[in-house]
């Protein structure tokens, strides 16, 4: 689709049972994928929060994120763009040991990409690097080349705005007026 | 509360299940018993006094039933049925009902919370299936959280956004007992009913309205589903503002009303079209642009400054971006935006109307009304029993050729006059929804326009009417075929009539199996005398007309068209 740019939809809610596919049904309506998901309780007892991540034009976020608000059970959607936030994501990299020695170059890998070692034996080796898809990405391709990487996994975003309160804040205290 | 002698007493989860829907002043419900809601059959056989059950002949059907005894209530319609097939059958009902913004709450047993997940005997993932048709879902596991859920439940259907909501009570919830304590819901933190008003918003729409030298209204079941009839009738009449309405806002505002100019869209009046493309204001009153409504949205009046009345923020801009949106209730907003009004007068404006309505009436109405010769018509039909009945009736129609035959031509003087399945569009819906509407005006003649194919798809509950004596009248128009797609076929298809053609059963027999007495009506001279053979017959009537077979509904806008492309066939 033209002008289709990652939105990141920010979403409070209770923690219900089926609450994700409530807010996957509006998605899959209007056949939009999501590329990144995350959910985990918030700041405020009882209620969740989802960052999800999706390619689309500002018609159709603003579309989908007043739906997905309407839903009785989330209390408050909103979306925005990378510009409005600070963002991260967290990505782990299985890579073999011996071939990882044999590149003697891991003070250079560490130094660059800022990498942490979680977990190392004679057989394997578990980085652990945070950042953007990009930087991510980099050093996905970089061990792909020189070791080869034995799993990989990355997760969702997790995101907060550049503004000073949480929206949610905002509506809790309207509610409680 | 906790006084009350029931706050000691253990009750099973079936008897706080009904305990609960009778303190939300329900005294009618719509079911069909199975398996696993057998308990809940057997407690309500203690509450036959106080809680009514219409027992209906499939679960299609009863929803419905409630979705018709709702529309024209206001309540809140309920639905009793097993789990497994018994919801699955409920589910095109409950579709319609969301969208069309039905306040209805289906109550399904489920299998014993051991058993879920595990392809028990009529299990079905109920939560799953119906949370993309449904405005909340909830399963109850446990009989403690009966009272909770079933007071959310009629709080979320019946405010903000009306429409369906679906409870789903494990059979171990219907069986354990609890102490039952009535509670009441009027706030849930994480859903706003009602949006707040926004002032300048409603200043700056005020300034469009009162600059405005060529506004139109349109109408739409935000009216009715708010209350909002009174203060529509102010807003117009203080401004002086033609008023076109949406098939479900029908019946907001009288038939006679002068500042009523028909219906929108597809089969609407030609002057509702062609001006909204012409108007400088529009004035969308809780409605929400359905492609029924707008056909090509690229020219959809794109002259106009569009202010739009909704109390859905996810309305707003949705398929007609605007220019100012008014959210909340109609019914507080109208008052509202008065406040900043100036009288005005829009004769010659409305003026302007009159050619139009003369076009159509001549170029369409007459010859559907009043033909001297030929086949009998539909419109002929509903207009004799529109008259018939002073426009005091209730019209439920089924879809399709008799559903826009029947909005075209049935008038009313009073609202919450029209049922009809507007958004899904369901074959079927009539019939059962004529037998809920009854039960909510029984004082008032309900009459129902189905075809030979509708008809044929909740036949069944012919068995209900005979049951429970309900009095409605069937009008059955008969032309032996699926009449709107064989329209659609011969405009659009090459007159190739692919699978529209029926051979019928005797319908008049069918009837009198289930003691319902009819006739068959073929010849313009009987048609007077059966109606009112119809009308002056206590209890159900089956009257099957036997309509030209090659109808054709005019004016009509072909799908994706501009509204201002409106075909009037050969009968120019």
């Amino acid at each position: 689709m033209k002008n289709n740019i990652l939105y990141t939809i920010t979403i409070f809610s209770e923690n219900t049972v089926g609450l994700l596919n409530q807010v996957a049904i509006i998605f899959t309506r209007r056949g939009l994928n999501i590329e990144t998901l995350s959910v985990s309780p918030s700041a405020i007892k009882g209620i969740h929060k989802f960052t999800i991540t999706t390619f689309a034009n500002k018609e159709v976020i603003d579309k989908i994120t007043k739906q997905i608000d309407k839903r009785v059970d989330i209390l408050k959607a909103y979306y925005n763009i990378n510009e409005d936030l600070i963002f991260q994501e967290i990505a782990l990299y299985k890579i073999s040991t011996q071939r990882l020695l044999a590149l003697n170059s891991i003070e250079d890998i560490i130094r660059r990409y800022n990498v942490r070692i979680l977990d190392m034996n004679e057989v394997w080796t578990v980085l652990e690097k945070t950042g953007h898809y990009d930087e991510t990405q980099a050093l996905f391709i970089e061990l792909s080349k020189n070791i080869g990487v034995l799993q990989f996994i990355r997760s969702g975003r997790i995101a907060i705005t550049k503004s000073n309160v949480e929206r949610l804040s905002e509506m809790l205290s309207s509610i409680k007026k | 509360m906790l006084k009350d002698y029931k706050s000691t007493q253990l009750l099973t989860g079936s008897s706080i299940l009904i305990e609960a829907i009778l303190n939300e002043n329900i005294d009618i419900i719509f079911g069909y018993p199975g398996g696993q809601a057998i308990p809940i059959y057997d407690a309500l056989y203690n509450y036959k006094n106080k809680l009514q059950h219409i027992l209906v002949r499939h679960e299609q059907g009863a929803v419905h039933a409630a979705q018709g005894y709702a529309r024209v209530t206001g309540k809140v319609g309920v639905v009793l049925v097993t789990s497994g097939p018994g919801i699955a059958n409920t589910i095109t009902g409950i579709a319609d009902a969301m969208i069309d913004s039905t306040p209805i709450v289906v109550i399904a047993g489920q299998v014993p919370a051991v058993l879920l997940g595990t392809d028990a005997f009529q299990e079905i993932d109920v939560i799953g299936i119906t949370q993309p048709i449904t405005k909340w879902t909830h399963q109850i596991r446990n009989a403690d959280e009966i009272t909770w859920a079933v007071a959310r439940a009629f709080y979320i259907a019946s405010t903000g956004r009306q429409g369906p909501v679906v409870l789903d009570i494990t059979k171990n919830a219907q069986i354990a007992q609890a102490v039952y304590h009535p509670v009441h819901i009027n706030h849930i933190r994480s859903y706003i009913p009602v949006p707040e008003l926004d002032i300048e918003s409603l200043q700056s729409a005020a300034d469009f309205i009162n600059q405005s030298r060529k506004p139109l209204a349109l109408i739409g079941q935000g009216v009715i589903l708010g209350n909002a009839e009174k203060e529509l009738l102010d807003f117009l009449i203080y401004t002086d503002i033609p008023a076109a309405s949406t098939m479900l806002g029908l019946s907001a505002l009288p038939s006679n009303n002068p500042l009523n100019i028909g219906m929108l869209g597809m089969h609407g009046n030609l002057a509702a079209n062609l001006k909204t493309n012409e108007c400088d204001v529009l004035i969308a009153i809780g409605m929400r642009f359905d492609d029924r409504v707008t056909g090509d949205l690229n020219t959809y009046a794109k002259q106009a400054k569009i202010i739009h009345f909704d109390i859905d923020p996810s309305e707003i801009n949705k398929n007609v971006k605007v220019d100012i949106a008014i959210l909340g209730n109609v019914k507080e907003t109208l008052p509202e935006i008065s406040k900043f009004l100036k009288k005005t007068s829009h004769t010659d404006w409305r003026d302007t109307f009159k050619p139009l309505l003369k076009k159509e009436k001549n170029v369409v109405i007459k010859k559907e009304l009043y033909p001297q010769t030929g086949p009998l018509r539909m419109g002929e039909v509903v207009h004799k029993i529109s008259e018939a009945t002073a426009k005091n009736a209730v019209l439920v129609t089924d879809v399709g050729q008799n559903q826009m035959m029947g909005i075209r031509y049935f008038k009313y003087k009073q609202t919450r006059s029209v049922v009809t399945s507007g958004g899904l569009g369901t074959m079927g819906f009539g019939l059962p929804a004529a037998i809920g509407a009854k039960f909510g005006v029984p004082n008032r003649t309900v009459c129902l326009f189905v075809g030979d194919g509708g008809l044929q798809m909740t036949i069944q509950e012919l068995g209900t009417i005979m049951q429970s004596n309900i009095d409605i009248k069937i009008i059955l128009l008969n032309n032996n075929y699926l009449g709107m797609v064989r329209q659609w076929q011969e405009l659009f298809f090459e007159k190739r009539y692919s699978e529209t053609y029926m051979n019928n059963p005797n319908f008049v027999q069918i009837a009198s199996a289930y003691n319902i007495p009819g006739k068959y009506v073929s010849k313009r001279e009987e048609l007077d005398e059966t109606i009112c053979e119809m009308l002056e017959t206590k209890g159900a009537y089956l009257m099957e007309v036997k309509v030209l077979q090659t109808t054709m509904v005019y004016p009509m806008i072909p799908a994706g068209s501009c509204i201002t492309n409106m075909l009037f066939g050969d009968e120019k």
